[in-house]
């Protein structure tokens, strides 16, 4: 396949994925603004969720106050934001287009309805809870339409890259978002709903119950969402499904391999093998602070390899 | 203007004429509301596919459908062996010209073509002279625009030798009447268009360098998602089987082509370039294109990869060069022309632009270098104004323009928002050439001016298309209305 064709294939699936994770992103911090106890508490909210997508500097930059308006704004439509849901549905059709013949119909209708619908949106205020459900649904018609109508080739192999990388630093994001709240055992019930809106964002709550059932447990929930296999979300499953795409895309070259697949494997074994003890005693911050780090480098590596060779 | 030959019938009530027999019956017999809607469903197919064709610098949507007919075009079998046989002579002419032009220039010693009208051309590329492309052939796909005024009479309007499009229309006009109209298709035995894909590439990779091997590596080089055929691109590329590339994913080392995959470097033998000679390589050509691929020519010239069409194709359908492709025919093949050319006055010809002059309200002018019908003026239907315009340009720049008379075009019954009327139409079937052969799909696109009176044809100006009927064996010569 085209090298320019497999960036177009992988950046399609890091932008629909990104999409609907900016709209978890968002959710679970309009939850968590309104779960607040003090008094000014849910700006801070407001500002995590920038710190952890890597947003604040382009907001500081347009935006002297955090207000949920503005934080809304800048991560919704703000052309300026590349990370926004806006742009990456427009970036992501304007991929799909270019390589056009490569997605199914299924695949193209989707995104190019949700591109012509969400133009004119209106998110603010009361609508904003609607519109960020609509996203996520938007984002799983599509993947949904590639998992049921796209040829099993190379163009299918890096769509699936993309979502799934895109998805592992996405889960190491949310978390991060608050990190202090799970590096500590707490009773508190205000953070006890805090807890759960984490676990909602990646649409683990029930899950957490059917594989612990047991309270919410600080521990348990960051194992479930760093070390588990059977979540799709985890850190882990996301590393697993990296590797096997990769392994796959490798086998169809007659095992032309790179400095991609070691890393990936390495990242993989880290996490299959790891223990959430060792975790939380080294500190929650500092590990996933390594981990988006290392999945960053990972996609500069995949690029090199695969596309910018 | 005298009266346009209708391809139907002559008049209202005049007798139809036998190709035609089973379309007037279904014409005859089917409501307006009927065809409307069978229109509107055309139309939501074609969107639903993408065929869009790009039209610029007009404000709106550039993303345009081209309008499509429902009513088609139909053609018997010895009227289109005709036309066929004529086609192939004069892509053959042209062929020989373009290598007698690039080698020996025979034709140009003999004096049976001003010379400064070839190497004096812009469109001359020094860099083809003393070069013969892989198997010798320079214009492997030519579209050929023919029009008609009369039951015998056809006329090549102009020749495209360089990148001609338009056929993804062709074969996506027959898949739509295939499933709008399976009874009425039904009822004609047509010969099927749906090879030219196979034909194309059989075209192709016949061109390749011998090196290459019996399975050569054919690429389709795009300028890009802006260009207005570019849906033709993608379709044809996918039709193939093989890759549609930019500029950007080509490089060349050691003057071999290579294509940027995801599994490393892949060596290119044909290149079916879709974009024109200027932006083929900066190194060779204009350095400041973007769109084409440095070292591309030095590349072609080594003979290591084969471009489809050759560069310098643009001397051979010139429309000051045209005049002469008669006199080509007969100096290359000794051959009389099957298919007769349009009249044309020169306006850099003292005596023909005197002429020109004084019937421009009875001519056409157009740029003889121009395209996609910009640039041209209709004289009995420009205002006076116009015409004055015309005359001055023509008197600053008389060696840009040619004129003809304008020829009553036939006509073809077509769905218009009055009703069923008859719209003007040409013809352009798509020719493909090997050193072996010349392969023509049967028919070719019909482009309809949908305008009523209107002569111009060009989507780029608003004209529509049909599809072509070719049937399989000639109908009795004409029936009784129905």
């Amino acid at each position: 396949m085209l090298s320019r064709t497999a960036d177009c294939l992988f950046w399609l699936g890091r932008y629909t994925e990104r999409a609907a994770n900016v709209a978890r992103g968002l959710s679970v911090t309009l939850r968590l603004a309104s779960l607040s106890s003090e008094l000014g508490a849910e700006l801070d909210a407001w500002r995590s969720l920038l710190v952890a997508s890597g947003c604040a500097p382009g907001f500081d930059a347009k935006h002297a106050e955090t207000t949920q308006e503005n934080v809304v704004d800048f991560l919704v439509r703000d052309p300026d934001n590349l990370s926004g849901i806006i742009p990456c549905f427009s970036a992501a059709r304007h991929n799909a287009r270019t390589v056009r013949t490569a997605l199914t119909v299924d695949m193209w209708g989707a995104l190019n309805d949700s591109w012509n619908q969400i133009r004119t949106a209106e998110f603010q205020g009361e609508r904003l809870p609607g519109f960020l459900e609509w996203v996520r649904e938007r984002v799983l018609l599509f993947n949904g339409a590639a998992q049921d109508t796209m040829l099993r080739g190379e163009p299918w192999l890096f769509v699936q890259l993309g979502t799934a990388l895109e998805r592992a630093d996405n889960t190491a994001r949310l978390l991060d978002v608050k990190h202090g709240l799970l590096g500590r055992a707490s009773q508190d019930t205000v953070e006890y709903g805090q807890w759960q809106a984490i676990l909602q964002s990646v649409s683990a709550l029930r899950a957490y119950h059917w594989v612990y059932r047991d309270r919410l447990e600080a521990a348990k929930i960051a194992e479930l969402l760093i070390l588990r296999p059977e979540l799709p979300r985890s850190l882990v499953a996301c590393f697993g499904r990296v590797v096997e795409v990769l392994e796959r895309i490798a086998a169809g070259q007659g095992g032309r391999r790179g400095e991609c697949h070691r890393l990936a494997g390495e990242l993989h074994a880290r996490l299959a093998y790891g223990r959430i003890d060792d975790i939380l005693e080294g500190g929650l911050h500092a590990f996933l602070t390594d981990m988006i780090g290392r999945t960053a480098r990972l996609g500069s590596e995949i690029e090199a390899f695969y596309i910018r060779a | 203007m005298v009266r346009a030959f209708d391809e139907m019938r002559q008049g209202p009530e005049g007798p139809v004429r036998g190709a035609y027999a089973e379309v007037a019956a279904w014409l005859a017999r089917t409501p307006l509301e009927e065809l409307e809607a069978k229109r509107a469903e055309a139309e939501l197919l074609f969107r639903r596919i993408g065929i869009t064709f790009a039209v610029y610098g007009e404000g709106g949507d550039p993303e345009r459908l081209i309008p499509f007919d429902i009513i088609p075009r139909v053609l018997g079998r010895t009227e289109w062996e005709r036309l066929s046989t004529g086609l192939a002579q004069r892509v053959r002419a042209l062929n020989a010209f373009l290598a007698d032009c690039y080698g020996p220039q025979e034709i140009l010693k003999a004096g049976r073509i001003p010379a400064r009208l070839v190497t004096g051309n812009d469109l001359f590329r020094q860099e083809m002279l003393d070069f013969t492309p892989p198997g010798g052939v320079y214009t492997h796909i030519a579209g050929i625009d023919l029009v008609r005024t009369g039951p015998d009479e056809f006329y090549v309007l102009e020749d495209n030798a360089r990148t001609p499009s338009g056929v993804s229309y062709m074969l996506e006009n027959r898949e739509a009447m295939l499933r709008l109209f399976p009874k009425l298709v039904a009822r004609h035995r047509l010969l099927p268009v749906n090879r030219y894909p196979e034909d194309l590439l059989a075209t192709l990779k016949a061109a390749a360098p011998e090196r290459a091997g019996p399975d050569p590596t054919v690429v389709v080089l795009t300028p890009g998602s802006f260009n207005s055929a570019y849906y033709e691109h993608c379709f044809l590329a996918d039709e193939m089987g093989v890759e549609v590339v930019e500029g950007a994913d080509l490089f060349v080392e050691n003057e071999v082509v290579f294509m940027r995959t995801t599994a490393g470097p892949r060596r290119v033998d044909v290149i079916y370039r879709r974009i024109d000679d200027d932006f083929l390589d900066p190194l060779a050509f204009r350095p400041d294109s973007l769109l084409g691929v440095p070292g591309l020519m030095a590349a072609y010239r080594a003979g290591n990869v084969a471009l489809c069409n050759a560069p310098g194709c643009g001397i051979a359908d010139d429309k000051a060069v045209y005049p002469y492709v008669p006199e080509m025919i007969r100096f290359y093949l000794g051959e009389e022309p099957k298919l007769a050319n349009v009249p044309t006055y020169l306006c850099e010809r003292e005596e023909d632009r005197a002429y020109v002059l004084d019937h421009l309200h009875e001519l056409v002018v157009k740029l003889a270098q121009g395209s996609g019908g910009y640039g041209m003026m209709i004289g009995p239907h420009a205002t006076a104004a116009e015409r004055a315009e015309f005359a001055a340009r023509i008197r600053a720049r008389p060696g840009d323009y040619i004129a003809q008379p304008t020829l009553a075009l036939s006509t073809v019954p077509t769905l218009c928002a009055s009703g069923i009327a008859p719209r003007h139409v040409d013809l352009r079937p798509f020719v493909l050439s090997t050193k072996d052969e010349v392969r023509i799909v049967p028919g070719g696109l019909t482009r309809v001016a949908l305008r009523e009176g209107s002569l111009v044809v060009n989507s780029s100006q608003g004209g529509g298309t049909k599809d072509t009927w070719v049937l399989e064996n000639d109908p009795s010569p004409s029936t009784q209305p129905c």
